[in-house]
């Protein structure tokens, strides 16, 4: 939470990018939904030795990229910023794990390093396949598969809610955080005495409003469930998109790509 | 401390996911037969309120880094477990979703290691404990800041477990549980502190919300207890079951795989594209061990179980990084031109 500013910039660029009108947008969200579990499950069901047989799983967010029409530095730098707590972890496997696997020449490289890269390779595809999954289906789109697939209408409604009033509440503590700073001319006020006071301020204007929302949704009739913006249809496209993934991933995931492909490569050089 | 996908193997995922699926469905069914509405609006707005409380930064005293407020203990107190718990678990799905915090499949760990241990094991029995019929305002600070550190020491060591049953990092037990519980006492610490200036704010500006909370025991000893032991129940059938396949099967793919089609893996057919390529390819490998030959189904089991052989068949030949590279490379393509043809159209 190092730029406040920034954090809530990117969730408002990441909220925005699920208005586009691409074919990808428009196919059913629990096409989306079950793609993108089916790949995460492919991902993570690797060894953990295992580094170049993941590598064919970029297709699948670079193509949703181009055909999403998403940015994909904006996408890129995101996944880029979350890949550092996964690697801290990671980082651990070189110093514990010292058995050389792997002669690249004359570079003996061992099996820690392996992991270690196998760990990052891993993050950057199960992160960026989230912020994916989110930027061409949208959050209310995600909750309403998401109820269609069995959950809870309440557990629906609470995320839906939450949604409704994260963008406001957000602008909320930043005024808050800016005028604190303005009025203490960088410095004293920070500190954690006045932190009960002002959070608890801005609880009870929270409070406020939501019985306020709870008057105004009673006076316009709510039954206690939203109504998504796009109509649900799970028809051929979305057959057709969630069998086409799902072989794809079965393929990376049994047979080593990557491997198949270089020996081809020096075959063909030899 | 949120646990990330990468860390995860899909056993424990998987094992997590359903606990906390399980924990969801429950709690929905006990928020809606409850009979105060309010609380719907209530918790939405609260969980977005969270979001925002971590916009105001704290600097924490002798040490100089910043802080926020974690939030987990005060919904808890303030909504009672099952709304509390439902209330976390929307804000860590939307951090999984929109911050990259931890992951899709790791969400069913973080829902348990934060909202579970927080709303059903932290606040029934630390803080209600400590609290007692009458609470002063002093027991109530003591109650809070008891329960912040138990929290945040149950859910690192609970990441913990699932990072060693998982067995991607090699962190050993004992050396992650070094790494992990002092650094989450002193967050404990000051989420205790922080925790306790909210709410004794909130005790002086509108002592009702804080009686509310107080009064409504939405749970008896009985239901609770019973609700503990089924889950834990749960969870050990399923992680029993789902780490027997693990276990017997390296992966679980391969395992639902084998039930689909009825053989261990799927043999190549020697005929068609498939054995064209694999003939080609005899011809043309360079390399003799790097031979992309079908070794038997049960010799490549026996590979991958020992420990780290799978990658002696990854590497050993300049093939595999050429063949990596080139894949990479495929893949930031492929973008290009589908976006070449997608414009053209």
């Amino acid at each position: 939470m190092a730029t406040i500013d920034g954090t809530s910039l990117d969730f408002r660029l990441l909220d925005r990018l699920s208005e586009g009108h691409s074919a990808i947008h428009r196919l059913d969200p629990r096409a989306k939904v079950l793609a993108t579990l089916f790949f995460l499950v492919s991902v993570v069901s690797f060894g953990k030795y295992e580094v170049s047989a993941l590598f064919p799983f970029f297709l699948y967010p670079a193509a949703l990229i181009a055909l999403a029409d998403l940015p994909a530095l904006f996408l890129v730098r995101k996944t880029a910023l979350v890949l550092p707590f996964a690697a801290v972890i990671g980082i651990f496997n070189p110093l514990l794990d010292s058995r050389i696997l792997l002669h690249v020449g004359p570079l003996a490289i061992s099996g820690g390093w392996i992991s270690c890269a196998s760990i990052i390779v891993r993050a950057a595809l199960t992160v960026s396949a989230a912020f994916i999954l989110v930027s061409v289906t949208g959050f209310p789109s995600i909750c309403a598969a998401l109820e269609r697939l069995g959950m809870p209408r309440t557990f629906a409604v609470q995320l839906l809610f939450l949604y409704r009033y994260i963008f406001v509440l957000i602008e909320e503590g930043k005024r808050m955080s800016l005028a604190r700073e303005l009025r203490t001319f960088g410095g004293r006020g920070p500190g954690m005495k006045h932190f009960g006071s002002l959070v608890g301020h801005l609880l009870l204007r929270t409070w406020e409003r939501a019985e306020r929302i709870h008057r105004a949704m009673l006076a316009r009739g709510f039954t206690g469930e939203f109504h998504p913006r796009r109509p649900c249809r799970f028809g051929a496209w979305e057959t057709l998109y969630l069998l086409g993934w799902s072989a794809l991933f079965l393929l990376f995931r049994l047979e080593n790509i990557p491997r198949i492909l270089g020996t081809l490569v020096a075959g063909v050089l030899e | 401390m949120h646990m990330a996908d990468a860390l995860l193997s899909p056993a424990v995922g998987g094992t997590m996911w359903a606990v906390s699926a399980g924990a969801i469905a429950y709690c929905s069914a006990k928020v809606r037969s409850e009979p105060d509405e309010r609380k719907v609006p209530l918790m939405g707005v609260l969980g977005a309120f969270l979001f925002a409380a971590q916009m105001i930064n704290f600097t924490i005293p002798a040490t100089g880094s910043s802080g926020h407020l974690g939030g987990g203990l005060l919904l808890a107190i303030l909504l009672g477990p099952h709304a509390a718990f439902l209330t976390i678990a929307s804000v860590l799905v939307v951090q999984a979703l929109f911050f990259g915090d931890g992951g899709l499949l790791a969400l069913g760990c973080n829902i348990f290691n934060m909202g579970f241990v927080t709303a059903f094991i932290v606040y029934p029995f630390i803080y209600k404990r400590i609290l007692g019929a009458n609470p002063s305002q002093g027991r109530m600070s003591l109650a809070i800041m008891l329960s912040a550190v138990a929290g945040l020491q149950l859910g690192p060591f609970c990441v913990v477990l699932q990072t060693y049953f998982s067995g991607i990092s090699e962190l050993p037990f004992s050396t992650f549980l070094l790494l992990m519980q002092p650094i989450h006492l002193a967050i404990g610490i000051v989420e205790g502190f922080v925790t306790v200036a909210v709410v004794s704010f909130v005790h002086r500006a509108r002592p009702e919300i804080l009686e509310g909370a107080l009064r409504v025991r939405p749970i008896g000893n009985h239901p609770l207890r019973g609700v503990l032991i089924s889950f834990l129940v749960a969870a050990l059938l399923t992680g029993g079951i789902l780490s027997r396949f693990a276990s017997e099967n390296p992966d679980g793919l391969e395992w639902a795989i084998a039930g689909v089609t009825g053989k261990e893996e799927l043999s190549g057919p020697s005929r068609g594209i498939y054995g064209t390529l694999a003939a080609f390819q005899e011809k043309t490998a360079f390399l003799p061990d790097y031979a992309f030959r079908k070794t038997p189904a049960a010799a490549v089991r026996q590979e991958e179980n020992d420990a780290g052989a799978s990658d002696v068949r990854l590497g050993t030949s300049v093939a595999g990084v050429v063949g990596s590279l080139l894949t990479l490379g495929i893949a930031c393509l492929v973008p290009f031109l589908l976006r070449k043809r997608h414009r053209v159209t």
